[in-house]
């Protein structure tokens, strides 16, 4: 039974004059406040910040908290989102002093150490992409597509080759790489999907011509399939003096196993947050670096790392398009996936891949007898199944379904994703769940595919024991509440 | 690996009931040159200990700011952070979550942005604020796009005494989208934004005017004028502020604003090397439906009970995408949950304190500078807890001086193209006994 009432917001419990936190006494002499700021300056209304006591703020937040999933709660097979376990001991490598309490502008001789992390990750980063050089200072995964997609531009434009003004991307792209590539003032060219859920080569070759810049792909894709055509495509983006862009949004596929720079990718962005186990802390923050070929080096924003002697500096490129954020990226972020990476070493990182993949072909071999499976080939880390059997048989949607599943305590696929598929359901398990989580998840999917048959109007409804049922998000768009009033 | 789970039992079991034998099979759609016959070069796997003890020495060849007395500023401060923020945003509910999308089962996360919204609402005065960016330059240069297509004009004004780094950043969002820049000059005897220059400019054709408060100098800037100027010509009130400065300082509502961003380091959020932090964008009811990133909105289940979702989606990159507001997916949410705390244990009357504490902090280290040392205050505009002091020295090398006695100096402006100037920060979290004690340095040094 659902409680009648969540939790009260911190506002609605305030009480005047409480607080949690003591500031230790001014010791400094005092000056009235009017001769260090003239009143004109000052605010006439204060803020109205909740008042509460300590431990007030300490059970609101855990309150809270037990209304949330996360991956420590429970299984999370978002696709496309890489909802792994995220080691502990990462978050007190991050948190210890000579990492969290520096500086950015210290003098450089103050943060080796903090250099030395930054050099050698971008390497490893390098390495596990087949390419040259990183940068880590883009914030997230939509960041490095820009970050990426303002290199690509700027490498056109050296080339006397400014007029190149549209990027083509897959229909079944993630929906940052079209926006992105607009926010870098591209037109935006979409390429269709062919029946064995690649991109359509025939249709390339139509699309590509004088002014195309690049191509954005992801791959393995959104559908979890590695584009067979890979090879063909490169080349033809090439010729036709486009540059290859590589959505590392998948790339927990493919560590150790094949490199997007050996397959003629120019750029490659890495989501820390995904593939390297960096939590993400309820939507963010996340890291998205990017890796460039050896001609795109020299266009990175500034400032990278550089190794001098035994010294590491702080430069900036020679034709650096310049700084795509303040300071040199999400730190603590980069910290944590650094130490993923030394976690595992060269083997671990294949074996992450390799039993993600596993995992992935295992659901994948068992719920197609449940659900329409559209493309019957291995898959990646994840693969997308459709809801349409279910649709046009009993008048359950992929909502339902994506509901069903909260109440058995299991996180929804990614839901109407990709757009290709009708009634998608986008399942990622990822490598550190247990066979047992698998078979779990099977049997409460044959369980819901049961309940579509038996019970429709359950599904319908659902979810039934979660905090609050389905909410109704057309209201909250209609007449936006969006904040407290009071 | 320790945290792959599955035995090779499991992995024979599973390739088995699959009627595969072997892994490689399942990679067989990669071609077969692009397969990697050698291995990654990595270096090998470490043990937790081993990794720890790695991490320990690299961090330790760092000079870390809980033992050495910071007077640095410039972006990022140093900031007391009540110790439950890190116990509570560590819980693995928040931690571990991806962003809401289901609603049902992320109750958690949705009120607390929702708290988090109005929380920044309230500081800045303004009707509404969305989930977090990914830090205040980034958050800015958003903010001018958004003015340009409200305003359907493309020039911006940017103050020439912006954050440089945050000047860069608009930059580049700003020259890829062929919108045109136009620096204010500040005046040389105040250190605020030359108002007689700025009436010069015609008003019709500007998107927005942008204003950062306090400037990049600490100082405080007179925005009523601003205001009044850009907003006879049609044009947006653009607002980059120091949340930290808003428990004092005129709110950018009060002065009319039409979007406000800034950096939220200062409220909960460790130094880190500069990253992570958080970008806070509110604006008005008005322009809601213009701005980027997550919304949550409030709204009720079947039953009546209230909730919270994301809402106003059709702006976002993964409904609209190319038509999309901002490709902006992942955001700061962790590191707004950790501002939402840090503002919950302060309240009100704590958050105010914060500000009054830096504020004479600051002034009494710049009196004393004065008085004390032959270095020079250089602006004559009120400050609130950074302001900059001139004198005929190499900072740089003062800095290291300072170093060896345990402070981290004032940021040395010669890497803005200021040689001569060293930018202080005084926080809440410096003493009286810290403060004189740097000044008897600084004395020592200028002969």
């Amino acid at each position: 039974m659902r409680n009648k009432t969540g939790v009260p917001l911190l506002f609605e419990v305030s009480s005047p004059g409480r607080r949690g936190y003591r500031l230790p006494d001014l010791d400094v002499p005092e000056v009235p406040l009017e001769e260090l700021i003239p009143s004109q300056f000052q605010r006439q209304q204060e803020p109205k910040l909740p008042e509460v006591s300590e431990l007030e703020v300490v059970r609101h937040f855990t309150q809270l908290s037990r209304l949330n999933h996360g991956v420590d709660v429970g299984f999370y097979p978002l696709g496309s989102c890489t909802m792994k376990y995220n080691p502990r001991v990462n978050e007190d490598a991050a948190a210890l002093p000579g990492f969290s309490a520096i500086h950015p502008y210290q003098p450089e001789e103050t943060v080796q150490g903090a250099l030395k992390l930054m050099y050698d990750l971008g390497s490893y980063l390098a390495e596990l992409a087949g390419l040259h050089a990183a940068t880590l200072q883009p914030a997230a995964g939509a960041h490095g597509e820009l970050t990426g997609l303002w290199i690509m531009k700027a490498y056109h434009e050296a080339n006397g080759e400014g007029h190149r003004n549209e990027v083509i991307v897959p229909d079944t792209a993630h929906g940052t790489n079209p926006a992105s590539a607009m926010m870098a003032d591209y037109k935006v060219v979409e390429v269709p999907s062919d029946e064995r859920g690649g991109v359509d080569v025939e249709a390339l070759k139509k699309l590509l011509g004088p002014n195309t810049a690049g191509l954005m792909l992801t791959n393995p894709n959104t559908l979890g399939l590695f584009d067979e055509n890979i090879c063909t495509i490169a080349e033809l983006v090439h010729d036709a003096g486009g540059l290859l862009y590589y959505d590392g949004a998948n790339a927990n596929a493919i560590m150790g196993i094949a490199r997007p720079g050996d397959t003629g990718f120019d750029i490659v962005h890495f989501n820390l947050h995904k593939t390297f186990s960096t939590p993400h802390g309820g939507g963010g923050p996340g890291a998205g670096p990017i890796v460039v070929s050896e001609k795109l080096a020299p266009f990175l924003p500034w400032p990278v790392v550089d190794k001098e002697g035994d010294k590491y500096v702080l430069k900036k490129p020679e034709k650096s398009i310049g700084r795509v954020k303040s300071f040199y990226g999400n730190f603590s972020v980069l910290v944590k996936a650094y130490a993923y990476i030394r976690s595992h070493g060269p083997d671990g990182l294949r074996q992450v891949s390799e039993a993600a993949v596993i995992n992935a072909n295992y659901l994948m071999h068992h719920l197609k007898e449940l659900y329409h499976l559209p493309y019957d080939r291995y898959c990646k880390h994840e693969f997308v199944l459709s809801g349409k059997l279910q649709k046009q048989n009993h008048g359950v949607r992929t909502l339902d379904i994506a509901k069903r599943l909260l109440d058995y305590g299991i996180h929804a696929p990614t839901v109407y994703f990709p757009l290709t598929v009708d009634e998608a359901i986008m399942i990622e398990p990822t490598e550190t769940e247990t066979k047992e989580t698998l078979d779990e998840f099977i049997s409460v999917m044959r369980k819901i595919a049961d309940e579509a048959e038996a019970d429709p109007e359950m599904l319908h409804s659902a979810p039934h024991v979660t905090p609050v049922g389905r909410l109704d998000e057309a209201r909250a768009a209609r007449q936006p509440i969006l904040r407290w009033r009071g | 690996m320790r945290y792959i789970p599955m035995t090779e039992q499991d992995r024979q079991a599973m390739l088995a009931s699959m009627g595969i034998s072997s892994v490689d099979e399942l990679f067989s759609d990669i071609p077969e040159h692009l397969r990697m016959s050698e291995k990654l070069n990595l270096p090998p796997a470490l043990s937790e200990a081993e990794l720890m003890r790695h991490m320990r020495e690299l961090a330790g060849a760092n000079v870390n700011l809980t033992e050495t007395v910071s007077f640095m500023g410039g972006g990022v401060y140093d900031h007391l952070i009540p110790s439950i923020v890190k116990h509570l945003i560590s819980r693995g509910e928040f931690l571990t979550a991806y962003t809401p999308y289901q609603a049902e089962i992320s109750q958690g996360v949705l009120q607390s942005i929702f708290e988090y919204q109005t929380m920044i609402a309230e500081l800045t005065g303004m009707d509404a604020a969305n989930a977090s960016m990914y830090d205040g330059a980034t958050a800015l240069a958003e903010a001018a796009l958004m003015a340009c297509n409200a305003s359907r004009r493309d020039v911006v004004v940017l103050p020439e005494n912006l954050h440089p780094e945050w000047k860069e950043v608009c930059e580049i969002y700003l020259s890829n989208q062929d919108v045109q820049i136009k620096y204010l000059p500040y005046d040389e005897e105040t250190g605020t934004i030359n108002h007689t220059v700025l009436r010069e400019l015609n008003p019709k054709e500007l998107a927005c005017v942008v204003v950062q408060q306090p400037n990049f100098f600490g100082l405080i800037e007179d925005v009523d004028p601003i205001s009044e100027f850009i907003h006879e010509g049609g044009g947006l009130l653009v607002m980059a502020v120091d949340p930290i400065s808003l428990g004092l300082l005129k709110s950018p509502g009060e002065y009319g604003a039409d979007i406000v961003v800034g950096d939220g380091q200062s409220l909960g959020n460790p130094m880190s090397f500069g990253g992570p932090s958080l970008g806070f964008f509110a604006t008005t009811d008005k322009l809601v439906r213009r701005m980027p990133g997550r919304i949550v909105g409030e709204t009720v289940d079947g039953d009546g009970r209230r909730g919270f979702v994301l809402t106003l989606q059709t702006r976002e990159q993964h409904i609209r995408r190319e038509k999309a507001t901002s490709n902006i997916c992942s955001n700061q949410a962790l590191n707004a949950l950790a501002a939402t705390i840090y503002l919950s244990a302060l309240g009100k009357e704590g958050f105010r304190e914060v500000a009054y504490q830096c504020v004479q902090k600051a002034a009494y280290l710049k009196k004393k500078i004065a008085e004390e040392t032959p270095f020079k205050v250089k602006f004559s505009a009120p400050s609130f807890r950074e302001f900059i002091v001139t004198g005929d020295v190499d900072w740089e090398e003062i800095n290291r001086k300072l170093l060896d006695e345990g402070f981290l100096g004032g940021l040395p402006l010669n890497r803005f193209g200021l040689p001569n100037d060293v930018l202080f920060a005084v926080t809440e979290a410096r003493t009286k006994a810290e403060i004189d004690r740097l000044v008897e340095l600084l004395g020592g040094m200028s002969r």
